[in-house]
């Protein structure tokens, strides 16, 4: 079921950069891409839970600042060692200049 | 003695766990503030200098080895080789790093082709070494965690100093070659690397071992020993300066600190030292930032240089202290360099109530 939360403004956010996000307990990451979509996976990373938000957005990609582990923001999918397991990724909409996520 | 030295530092061992039940496994270490948006520029890549400074390193071990073999027989092939294989053994360490974290170049497939080639040259299996560099930097200098511990506490003094001509690495690496090959892991390995990735480790040995059995029938086909020269041998004879380099990054610092501006070095060098080094001078700066570059370290250690304790201002200067320091750890195993941060620098982090944040041992801390 469908749990839509304000997670930021959009303008809050850098054209290919990333903040971090926390609801209940739960950390989340908020992407801008170039062209302006926004995206949002889980805020750790899958390889030792470091915080993505710190990380490098480059080319659809946020890069993990501690192992440098590379995931495709949109989708989730690791790109290769040292990350292996998928990122989880949630739906985004923009209203109003305000992003939403659903984290339902 | 040496027994309990390698359980102690064995990634098998009680250390091991004792970590994880102390949270100095995988936990939070110290990073300078550094502003988002100056990070960012910082972490930019661009393919232009590690492609400029790759050709340049690529063509100089050409340029040498061609006048290696021109000058085969005669004594100018020793001041020749002498060059052809430190830059070969010893400076494929820097571009191993450098690809290994994937910051070098921008476009990807840059990176992985020259991390590929570094590591047949260093003779590290890419794969392992990813891994267990990659537990290097979650938990450094972490006992029973980090598998790239160079200095242990006592060191293993001769080994240390045989090492400066690849008898101790050269012999392992031949050694886990025919392991990988034969589909199996060492111990310590299996504890880093994931099943999944395991099946590349296989592959890799058996490649390196055709091209290793395809030059050493060469150089018996020709009764010399120019292939061998050419192909790892410089491993051997060209690795001294690799370990001139390494050993200023940790050796003598304090052990199972959860801060890298109190067991990491930065070491000021000159600029022909940071072209064949990569800019791993600036380790500290690297441990914190992974993610920066090679060619925007020193940008970055302007940036957090005050948090930090004094730099070193030459390798010299980093000597004066190391020497000493693993002398005296011969007799003294609790004995390692105190780094003071600079007046002003954030506290030190204290990450677990077992040891002061510096480096006691910890196995009797944590069964205290």
């Amino acid at each position: 079921m469908a749990e839509w939360i304000a997670a930021c403004v959009a303008a809050d956010i850098d054209p290919e950069d990333v903040i971090p996000f926390e609801h209940a307990g739960r950390a989340y990451a908020i992407y801008r891409s170039p062209d302006d979509s926004y995206h949002a996976t889980d805020g750790n990373c899958t390889h030792e839970q470091t915080l993505l938000c710190d990380g490098l957005v480059d080319g659809g990609v946020i890069e993990c600042p501690k192992h440098n582990g590379r995931f495709d923001y949109a989708s989730g999918k690791a790109l290769g060692a040292p990350v292996l397991v998928d990122l989880r990724t949630y739906p985004v909409k923009v209203e109003d200049g305000t992003v939403y996520i659903d984290v339902g | 003695m040496g027994k309990e030295r390698l359980q102690r530092y064995s990634l098998a061992g009680p250390e091991n766990q004792a970590a994880v039940q102390a949270g100095l496994a995988g936990a939070d270490w110290f990073r300078s503030d550094v502003p988002r948006k100056r990070m960012k520029e910082l972490m930019r890549r661009s393919d232009y200098p590690a492609t400029r400074d790759t050709a340049i390193w690529l063509g100089l071990i050409l340029l040498f080895g061609g006048l290696g073999i021109a000058f085969w027989g005669t004594w100018w092939a020793l001041p020749i080789f002498t060059v052809y294989g430190t830059l070969y053994g010893s400076t494929s360490d820097s571009r191993w790093h450098e690809t290994g974290h994937g910051t070098a170049f921008k476009t990807r497939w840059l990176d992985e082709g020259l991390y590929q080639l570094a590591s047949f040259m260093i003779m590290r299996d890419p794969t392992v070494w990813r891994w267990s560099h990659a537990r290097h930097h979650t938990d450094t200098l972490v006992l029973g965690r980090d598998p790239e511990i160079a200095a242990m506490r006592p060191a293993r003094l001769a080994r240390l100093i045989a090492n400066f001509i690849g008898l101790v690495d050269v012999p392992i690496a031949l050694r886990l070659m025919f392991v990988h090959a034969s589909g199996r892991l060492t111990a310590d390995e299996a504890d880093f690397v994931p099943g999944p990735e395991r099946h590349k480790v296989y592959r890799t040995a058996r490649i390196d071992l055709a091209i290793y059995a395809v030059t050493i029938a060469l150089a018996i086909g020709l009764r010399s020993w120019l292939p061998v020269l050419l192909i790892g041998g410089p491993r051997l004879y060209g690795a001294w300066l690799l370990n001139v380099y390494a050993l200023t990054q940790h050796a003598g610092l304090g052990e199972n600190v959860l801060d890298h501006r109190l067991n990491t070095r930065t070491v000021k060098m000159c600029a022909v030292n940071r072209f064949l080094y990569w800019n791993m001078n600036y380790h500290v700066e690297h441990h914190m930032f992974p993610l920066v570059p090679y060619y925007r370290l020193a940008e970055l250690h302007e940036e957090i240089k005050h948090d930090c304790a004094p730099v070193y201002p030459s390798i010299w200067a980093a000597y004066r202290e190391i020497i000493p320091a693993i002398v005296r750890q011969l007799r003294d195993e609790e004995y390692y360099v105190r780094r003071e941060l600079l007046p002003g620098a954030p506290p030190l982090h204290v990450p677990a109530p077992v040891n002061d944040g510096r480096g006691l041992p910890l196995a009797p801390a944590a069964a205290a």
